[in-house]
Order: structure tokens, then sequence, then C-alpha cells
């Protein structure tokens, strides 16, 4: 039976890991691939790692980073931030990644998500959504959530995945980094608009999250990252609890 | 041991690379027809979409040569699928190893997404590959396309029906899931395929 997955996200700067309250206020979590090792240890099912350095040297560390990861670690990752054309997508798959995210570059050249998924596969293009519940609709935001677009998420979901993309990664704005659950209504709305698993994302607090986030918001996979990061939340004993409460995971 | 990686422009080809050389193994990535035939274990990796990949095997005199060797032979996800008779996936023909066709996964309910994305349990095993291996371990697969279960079948997973997880004719093996990145069960196969 095919296992809901557990993904513990790793926000990477300048080679090390940090991870955003609301998108600001960074505070350090330590060595990617350390961290990423442990997870693995633990029992993550995928890890992401997301690179959120603005300069040039910084993107270079990332890539070193991104080898560093392949070579040590046993299942899969996704690695996401920065890619804006397919040359950046070439550079990640040959330096080990498993799979790409993309968001803010998506949204603008949406043709880049059939770029990717014809010249690598469906499956290496996960498309990232950041968005946000304004005057009764979800709207999708580019920049880590700092520009506001004109693009509704369940359709643009809808046309990313028409155009080839493998997964959508869901971050609802409002649920991430207050870990009071994940944004399970939307969620479960976009399962029912969309063929291709979807990864929720933003609001993991608590074990239960986790079940509802698969029950309720039919998700395929659950992302999340202090909760891991800090320890609040061991992997081991989520997935113990999860087939507790007859969730299939590995 | 001498392993080599068939290097025929597939995508992630390190992964398996560092899979081996947690294993001990520096594998050599190569296309070079002699390496290729004096090599202990020849390894069929690959991500990728058949009709490009199966056009670029031929036009490197690679398909021809791939099919007459004799060491044993490890074909991982597209490289399983490309190692069968015909896949739908661009109306294709491949290798033709195993006779059997790649046929796209047809959902019966909303719930089954394609791909076949993530971790799904072996069953039914029975080649030296598993060994030591328990029913129903974990192994991760991504694939849109999948091969029915028939003779050649050496290990099954469930998703919408049984179909082929793994496959086996003499000495050429074959996983549609990728043990290089199962965690510690993928490598007991790996392992195992270097063993054989």
């Amino acid at each position: 039976m095919l296992a809901k997955r557990i993904i513990p996200c790793l926000d990477v700067k300048d080679g090390k890991t940090v991870k955003g309250i609301n998108f600001v206020n960074f505070r350090d979590a330590g060595d990617p691939v350390e961290l990423g090792r442990q997870y693995s240890e633990k029992g993550a099912d995928e890890l992401v790692y997301l690179d959120i350095t603005a300069s040039h040297e910084g993107r270079k560390t990332f890539l070193d980073l991104v080898k560093s990861v392949a070579a040590n670690l046993n299942i899969p990752f996704t690695v996401g931030g920065g890619i804006n054309e397919l040359k950046d997508v070439d550079k990640l798959l040959n330096a080990g990644a498993d799979k790409i995210s993309i968001n803010s570059s998506a949204i603008r050249n949406p043709r880049l998500i059939e770029e990717i998924a014809g010249n690598f596969g469906s499956q290496v293009c996960v498309t990232a959504i950041d968005a946000d519940f304004m005057d009764g609709k979800w709207i999708c935001f580019l920049n880590g959530g700092r520009i506001p677009t004109d693009k509704e998420l369940f359709s643009w979901a809808k046309e990313a995945e028409n155009r080839g993309a493998g997964e959508i990664l869901f971050t609802s704005m409002a649920h991430d980094g207050v870990k009071t659950g994940y944004a399970n209504e939307a969620l479960a709305q976009l399962s029912e608009t969309l063929t291709i698993p979807i990864i929720a994302s933003g609001g993991a607090g608590a074990k239960e999250h986790f079940k509802d986030v698969f029950v309720e918001g039919k998700a395929d996979a659950a992302l999340a990252a202090s909760v891991f990061h800090f320890g609040e939340i061991d992997i081991k004993e989520l997935k113990d609890y999860l087939k507790r409460e007859n969730i299939a995971v590995r | 041991m001498s392993v080599v990686i068939i290097d025929y422009n597939a995508g992630n080809i390190y992964s398996v690379v560092h899979a081996l050389r947690r294993l001990g193994i520096n594998p050599v990535v190569t296309a070079d027809k002699e390496t290729i035939l004096s090599a202990d274990k020849i390894i069929f990796p690959g991500v990728g979409e058949s009709k490009t990949t199966m056009d670029h095997l031929r036009s490197k005199n690679l398909d021809q040569l791939l099919i007459g060797v004799k060491q044993p032979l490890l074909g991982i996800c597209l490289g399983m699928q490309l190692m069968c008779k015909f896949s739908e996936e661009g109306g294709t023909e491949c290798l033709g190893i195993f006779d059997v066709p790649v046929m796209k996964f047809r959902p019966e309910k909303h719930a089954d997404k394609i791909p076949h994305m993530g971790w799904n349990t072996l069953m039914n095993l029975k080649s030296d590959l598993y060994k030591g291996l328990a029913e129903n371990e974990s192994v991760y697969f991504v694939h849109s396309y999948y091969v029915p279960l028939t003779e050649y079948t050496i290990a099954e997973t469930s998703y919408i029906q049984n179909f082929s997880a793994s496959l086996q004719k003499d000495n050429f093996y074959a996983t549609q899931f990728h043990p290089e990145k199962s965690g510690k069960i993928g490598e007991v196969i790996l392992k195992n395929f270097l063993e054989l």
C-alpha cells in the first residue's frame, strides 16, 4: 500500500539551515547534511532543501550542498529556490537532486513547467504555491509570500498540472509557522481538483495535525520544518502514532 | 569488482553512483562498449521519457549491446521499462529483453493519483535479488507507466492493481522502484545484486 509521506523541509541560507516564522525572523537550526541524515535515520520519507540565499556566491554554496546531500543520503530529496530556467534545473539534477521545486518562476513563466517536464519528466517537477485566503479567494503570492498575484490557487494548480507538474506543494501562508494545523479545507478541495499528488505545507504543530492533513486534508504528503528541527515532534514517534491511527506510513 | 553504469543522458545517474560508493564500490559511468563488456556488473538506470531515451540508445548503438550482455545487468525504473518490449509512453519500441508491454496507469477513482510516487511495499519476493528481505518492506517508486504481472515478475507491489515491481530473466534483473533511494532496504537489494 502506498504510504503517506512525511517530509522535513530545510530552509538553507549560505549553507546553513534556517526556518522562518511567517516567512521572517529566522532562527538557526543546524547543519543541512547532518540534519538530513538524522531525519533519514528517523524515518523521514523525503527531504526538501529550499535555498533562500539571494547572492550568486550563495547559489554556488547551495550547489555544493546538493552534491553533499546526494552523496550522503539514501532517500529522495527535492531542491528549490532560485530556479529560473532550464539550465538551473539541469545543474541541480546533475548535482544529484531527485526533484526540483519551482514557485515564483513558474507563475512568471508558466512554460517553464512544460520545459522541465518535457526535458526531465513530470516526476522531477514540483510546483510550489504560496497562497493566502483574502476576500473570499485563495490568492497566490510571489517571492516567498511578499507579492500578491492575480492567480487563484485552484485554477493555477490545475494549470500547473496540465502543463506537466508532477506534484503540487501548497503552503498556506496564514498557517505557516503558527502550528495550529494545516489548511485542511483548501487542501481537500485541491485534492478534489487535481490528479497529481499534493504535499501539504504550513501549520504542523502536533502529531494530530498530521493525521488531520491526511484524513481531512486528503494530502499525499505532509511537509514540516520547525517542529522537526527543534525536536518538538520526533519523526519516529510521529510515524508510530500515525500507524496506530491506521494511516499507511512506512 | 568492476561496475559500470550506462551513461545515456538519463538524468540523475549520480544517485546510483553515490549509492554504490556508500557500499564501497566506485562505479564507472560510461557509454564505451569495451568498458561495458568487460565489467563484472552493469547498471542501466534511468529517469526520463521512453521515446527520447530509446532514440538516444539507438543513436549510440547501445541497444544491441545491452541485449547481448552476459553479465548480471540491473535496470532501474525507466531502465526496467526500456528492457520490455513496447511502452505506451510515446508508442515506443523498446529493447525486448522481457517480452512484456509497459502500460499507462489508468486511475479507477479520484484518489488514484498519477504518478505513483512514494514508498510502497514489496510482495511475493522470488529472486536472490531479495535475499534476506522480508515481505512488505517499503521501497521508493516514481512512475506513471507500469509493467503488468508476468512470468518474469520477481516482486509485486500494489497501486490501482498489482503489478511488477521487479523482473528477472537469466542475467537480466530490473526494478521499477529506485533501490538507490530506498534507504537501508534499497542498500540490501543493491548489495544482493553486486553479490550475484
